[in-house]
C-alpha cells in the first residue's frame, strides 16, 4: 500500500514507463564501462601473454606457466586477504614482515617438537596450527589497536612491520633458522608436490581466491566489509558491528599470511631476515593492479587474483627475454602501477 | 551596482537525461526572486549554469545585455555572481579568514597578508552580524555560523547578484531572522537575490517575484502578493495539494512502549525523560544545538552517556550501539544523509538490505529476495528512480530520504527515530513522507520524530517535547501545539 493512495503511484508509475528507453540505454553504458574495467587487467594479461609468447617460444610451455603460477601463489594468497582490508577501508604494511616471523616460528617450533613427538608428520602438522594460530593472533591485534585503540591502520602496522622483523632477526640471530632435514622431508611436497598435475601451491592459491570471491560477494560479512569501506559511518549508523567486521578483517589477511607462508617455508626450509622483503608492496600491487580502490568501498577478488599474476608475468618475460634488462623488473611493475592508476583516475 | 541577468531557451543535458528544456525568464534589478521547484525541476542546475559551475548545453545567458558564458564560477564572480551552495565550501581545517579569502588571497609583495585579510574578515563578518573571531577554525564553528560565513564570503566579494540555494535548511528561526536581516540590508544596497528555498512560508515573507520551475521547465512568474501558499504548492507540484498533513489518529496502546528516564548524555543533554506509545507520534522541537541529535545518539550507544533508564516494551535496554538497538527494535535515520544515512556509492539495494541483510541471507545472499525487497519498498514509499541498478546518490534528494527512511524500516522496528527526516525535500515528497509516518503509526509503530520545522511538528505528532540547552522545557500536547508556544519553550521566552 503507496503512503498516498493514488498520486505517487501514478507518478512512480510513470516516471518507470516514460524513461523506460532511456533507462535501458544508460543500464547498458553502464554495463560496457563496468564490464571493461574488469575486463582491463585481463585484458592486459592477454596481452602479456601474447607478447611473452611472440618474444620467446618457451614462454608458453605448461611447465613455464606453472612455475609462474606457483611462485604467484604466495603474494596472490596474501592479496586476497589484502584486498579485504583495502576495500574496509584499512591497509596493512607488516604482511612481509609476519610472514618472516610466522615463518621462522613455525620453523623453530617444528624443530622443538619433533623429538618430542618423534613423528615428523605430527611436527609439521602442529607447526602448521601454530602459524595460522599466530596469523589470526596478529591480525587481531592489528585489528584490536585499529578499532578499540583508535590508531590508524597505516600507523598501527607500520609498527609491526618494524617489530615482526626485528624479532625473526632476533629468534634467527642475524642468521637463518633452518628446518631440520628429516622434516624438510615430510613437509617438502606442500611446496614441490602436485594433485592431478596441479602443484599444490597452485590447488590452494585457487581454492582461496574462489572462497573471498564468494565470501566478498556472497555473505553479509562481505556486504558489511564494502559498507564500511565506502562509508563507515552510515555502516555505523545502519546497526553494522563495525569493529568486529574489521578486526575478522584483519584476522583473515593474517591467516591468509599463515597459508602464504606455510606453502612458503619447505621451499627454502630456512627463515631469514630477507624472508618475505617486501611483499607487502606487492600485495598491495597486485590488489590495486586489480581494479580495487586503495581508498576501499570497491573491487574484486578476481581483479586481485589477475593483478597478482600480471606482475609475476612481467618478471617471468624480463626473465625470459633480454630486451629490457632483468634489473629493471621493479621499474617495469612500477611503470604498470602507475598506468594502472592513470587508467581508473576518473572513477570515484 | 544592480544587475540584470536573462535566460534565453537554457537546457542542459547530463549524458542522456536532460534536465533542463529552454528555460527563459529575466531577474529584475535589485529585485529578490525566489525560485520555487520540487526536487529535480532544475533550480539548482539552472543557478549553477548563471554562477558558472556547469555549462549549458544550448542556450544564451545576457548579464546586462552581455551574452555571456562562463568558463568557470571565478569568471562568474568577477561578474559579481555569487552562488552559495546547498552544501557548505569551506575548507574544514583553515580559518574563518582563510576561507574568506580562499583562492584571492590578499598578499605584501609575495608574503600573504594575514592583518590586512583577518581585519577584512572582520568587516565580512560583522554585515553578517556574526561576531566569532576570524582565526576559528570552520570545523568548530556550528552550522548556522557556517551559513553565515559563506554569505560574508560572497559578500567579500563584492556581489552584486547572489544566489542562496536553501540557507535556512538548517538555521534555527533564530538564525533565520538574523538571516533575513543580512538580506534585507543587502537589497536596500541592491543586491539582487535568487533565494532557492522549499520553505514558502519564507518565500512569501522575503521574496519580491516568485519563479516556479517543474520538471526542467519554467512555469511562470508573477509578483509574490498575488499568490498564496497554496496556490505555490500547486504550482510547484502540478497538481492539487489539499492537505499536507493525514488526519490524526489517536495512539493505539495506553501503556507506554518506549520510556527514556533521566538520560544524561555528557555535554550535550542532561535529564532526559520522556515516553512514547505505541501508534504516537512523538515530536521533538528545539534550537540547532539544543542536543536533540546528540540525546538520541547517545541513547543509541554512538556517544557515551551517563545514568538514565531506557524501557523498550517495558523491558530494560542498554544499547552499546546501533546494532545492540536494531536487535531490540528500535531503529534511528540520521539527519544526515550524506555522511551517516545512505551509501551513496552503492546501489539501491545494498542500501536498502544493508540493515536486514539477515532476511536475505540464507545462509548466502539472495540478490533476487534483495530484488524483490526492493521493489517492494519502491512501491511502499513511492521511491521515484529511473534505474533499478542505479546507485543512491543517482536518485533527487526526496527519492534519496524515501529510500533511506525504507532502510531504517526493513527492520520492522517497534519504535522509530526520525531526525529531520524532511530536510531538502520537496513539497511532494513532504506530503507523502507524513502520509507515511502516520500510515507506521496506525500499524501501532513508534515513532519520534525530531525536526527544526514548527508547521510539520505541529501537523504530524500527538505530542511534542521541546529541549532547550540539553534539557526538557516542555511536553506539549496536541490541543498546546502553535508555532508561538514551541518557539517561546525553545528560546526559553516562555
Amino acid at each position: 500500500m503507496p503512503p498516498v493512495p493514488t498520486d505517487s503511484v501514478d507518478a512512480a508509475g510513470g516516471s518507470v514507463s516514460v524513461n523506460a528507453p532511456a533507462s535501458s540505454r544508460r543500464r547498458r553504458a553502464v554495463g560496457w564501462s563496468q564490464r571493461l574495467r574488469s575486463a582491463g587487467p585481463i585484458a592486459g594479461l592477454v596481452l602479456l601473454c601474447i607478447a611473452g609468447t611472440l618474444l620467446n617460444p618457451d614462454f608458453a610451455t605448461w611447465d613455464n606457466a606453472m612455475n609462474v603460477l606457483t611462485r604467484t601463489a604466495f603474494i596472490g594468497i596474501i592479496a586476497v586477504g589484502m584486498s579485504f582490508v583495502i576495500i574496509s577501508g584499512g591497509i596493512d604494511l607488516s604482511v612481509g614482515s609476519m610472514a618472516a616471523l610466522i615463518a621462522g616460528s613455525v620453523i623453530l617450533v617444528m624443530n622443538w617438537v619433533a623429538p618430542h613427538v618423534g613423528s615428523p608428520l605430527v611436527a609439521v602438522l602442529l607447526g602448521m596450527v601454530v602459524a595460522l594460530v599466530l596469523g589470526a593472533a596478529f591480525g587481531l591485534a592489528h585489528g584490536l589497536l585499529i578499532t578499540r585503540g583508535r590508531i590508524e591502520p597505516f600507523i598501527v602496522t607500520l609498527g609491526t612491520l618494524g617489530i615482526f622483523r626485528a624479532y625473526l632477526t632476533y629468534f634467527a640471530n642475524g642468521g637463518a633458522i633452518t628446518l631440520d632435514n628429516a622434516l624438510a622431508d615430510v613437509y617438502g611436497p606442500v611446496y614441490y608436490g602436485s594433485v592431478l598435475g596441479i602443484p599444490i601451491p597452485i590447488g590452494v592459491f585457487g581454492a582461496m581466491a574462489l572462497a573471498g570471491g564468494f565470501l566478498l560477494n556472497r555473505t553479509r560479512y562481505g556486504r558489511y566489509v564494502q559498507a564500511i569501506g565506502s562509508n563507515e559511518h552510515v555502516a555505523r549508523y545502519a546497526a553494522v558491528a563495525v569493529d568486529r567486521i574489521k578486526i575478522l578483517t584483519y584476522m583473515l589477511l593474517g591467516g591468509c599470511v599463515a597459508v602464504a607462508t606455510l606453502l612458503y617455508v619447505p621451499r627454502l626450509g630456512s627463515a631469514s631476515p630477507t624472508t618475505g622483503l617486501l611483499w607487502e608492496l606487492e600485495a598491495i600491487a597486485a590488489v590495486i593492479v586489480g581494479g580495487t580502490a586503495l581508498k576501499g568501498g570497491e573491487g574484486r577478488i578476481l581483479g586481485t587474483v589477475v593483478g597478482a599474476i600480471l606482475l609475476s608475468v612481467i618478471s617471468n618475460i624480463l626473465n625470459l627475454t633480454s630486451i629490457i634488462s632483468v634489473y629493471l623488473n621493479a621499474a617495469v611493475q612500477g611503470f604498470v602501477i602507475i598506468i594502472v592508476a592513470f587508467l581508473q583516475r576518473g572513477r570515484r | 551596482m544592480s544587475l540584470h541577468v536573462r535566460f534565453d531557451a537554457i537546457s542542459k543535458n547530463f549524458g542522456p537525461v536532460q534536465v533542463l528544456h529552454g528555460v527563459s525568464f529575466e531577474l529584475q534589478p535589485g529585485r529578490l526572486v525566489g525560485l520555487l521547484g520540487e526536487n529535480g525541476a532544475g533550480k539548482s542546475t539552472l543557478v549553477k549554469i548563471l554562477a558558472g559551475y556547469e555549462r549549458m548545453t544550448g542556450g544564451s545567458l545576457a548579464v546586462d545585455g552581455i551574452v555571456r558564458q562562463f568558463a568557470g564560477s571565478r569568471d562568474a564572480e568577477e561578474a559579481g555572481i555569487v552562488l552559495i551552495h546547498q552544501e557548505f565550501n569551506l575548507a574544514e581545517d583553515l580559518t574563518v579568514a582563510q576561507n574568506i579569502f580562499l583562492g584571492r588571497e590578499l598578499q605584501r609583495g609575495w608574503m600573504l597578508d594575514d592583518a590586512a585579510m583577518r581585519s577584512a574578515a572582520r568587516e565580512a563578518l560583522q554585515l553578517v552580524g556574526l561576531e566569532i573571531d576570524p582565526d576559528t577554525r570552520a570545523r568548530d564553528l556550528i552550522v548556522a555560523e557556517k551559513q553565515l560565513v559563506e554569505i560574508a564570503k560572497a559578500l567579500s566579494r563584492k556581489a552584486r547578484l547572489l544566489v542562496m540555494d536553501e540557507p535556512t535548511a538548517t538555521l534555527t528561526p533564530t538564525e533565520t531572522e538574523r538571516l533575513f536581516g543580512v538580506i534585507g540590508q543587502l537589497r536596500s544596497q541592491g543586491v539582487t537575490i535568487v533565494y532557492i528555498s522549499h520553505k514558502l512560508d519564507e518565500v512569501e515573507r522575503i521574496s519580491d517575484d516568485i519563479v516556479v520551475m517543474r520538471d526542467g521547465r519554467f512555469v511562470m512568474r508573477g509578483p509574490t502578493q498575488q499568490f498564496t501558499r497554496h496556490q505555490m504548492a500547486n504550482l510547484m507540484v502540478g497538481r492539487e495539494l489539499s492537505d499536507m498533513f493525514p488526519p490524526k489518529q489517536p495512539p493505539i496502546d495506553a501503556a507506554p512502549l518506549l520510556t527514556v528516564a533521566n538520560l544524561s548524555v555528557p555535554g550535550w543533554a542532561r535529564g532526559v525523560t520522556f515516553d512514547l506509545r505505541a501508534g504516537e507520534i512523538l515530536g521533538f522541537a528545539g534550537l540547532v544545538g539544543a542536543g536533540r541529535t546528540e540525546l538520541f545518539e547517545g541513547l543509541l550507544g554512538l556517544r557515551p552517556r551517563s545514568g538514565g533508564e531506557v524501557r523498550l516494551g517495558g523491558e530494560r535496554v542498554v544499547f552499546r550501539n546501533p546494532k545492540d538497538a536494531a536487535r531490540r527494535g528500535l531503529t534511528y535515520l540520521s539527519e544526515d544523509r550524506k555522511g551517516c544515512g545512505l551509501h551513496m556509492r552503492l546501489s539501491l539495494e545494498d542500501n536498502l538490505t544493508l540493515m536486514d541483510l539477515d532476511r536475505h541471507a540464507r545462509p548466502w545472499l539472495d540478490g533476487r529476495s534483495q530484488r524483490a525487497a526492493l521493489i517492494r519498498a519502491i512501491e511502499d514509499f513511492g521511491i521515484r528512480t529511473r534505474d533499478l541498478d542505479g546507485r543512491a546518490g543517482e536518485l533527487s534528494g526526496g527519492n534519496q530520504q524515501k529510500l533511506a527512511m525504507a532502510k531504517v524500516l526493513q527492520p520492522r522496528p517497534r519504535v522509530v527515530v526520525l531526525d529531520e527526516p524532511t530536510r531538502g525535500v520537496d513539497v511532494g515528497a513532504k506530503r507523502d513522507i507524513y502520509f507515511l509516518i502516520q500510515r507506521l503509526a496506525a500499524q501501532g509503530l513508534g515513532a519520534i520524530v525530531v525536526s527544526s520545522e514548527l508547521m510539520e511538528l505541529i501537523g504530524l505528532c500527538h505530542r511534542v517535547v521541546v529541549m532547550r540547552a540539553g534539557a526538557v522545557q516542555a511536553i506539549l500536547a496536541a490541543d498546546q501545539l502553535t508555532e508561538e508556544e514551541l518557539i517561546a519553550h525553545a528560546t526559553g521566552t516562555h
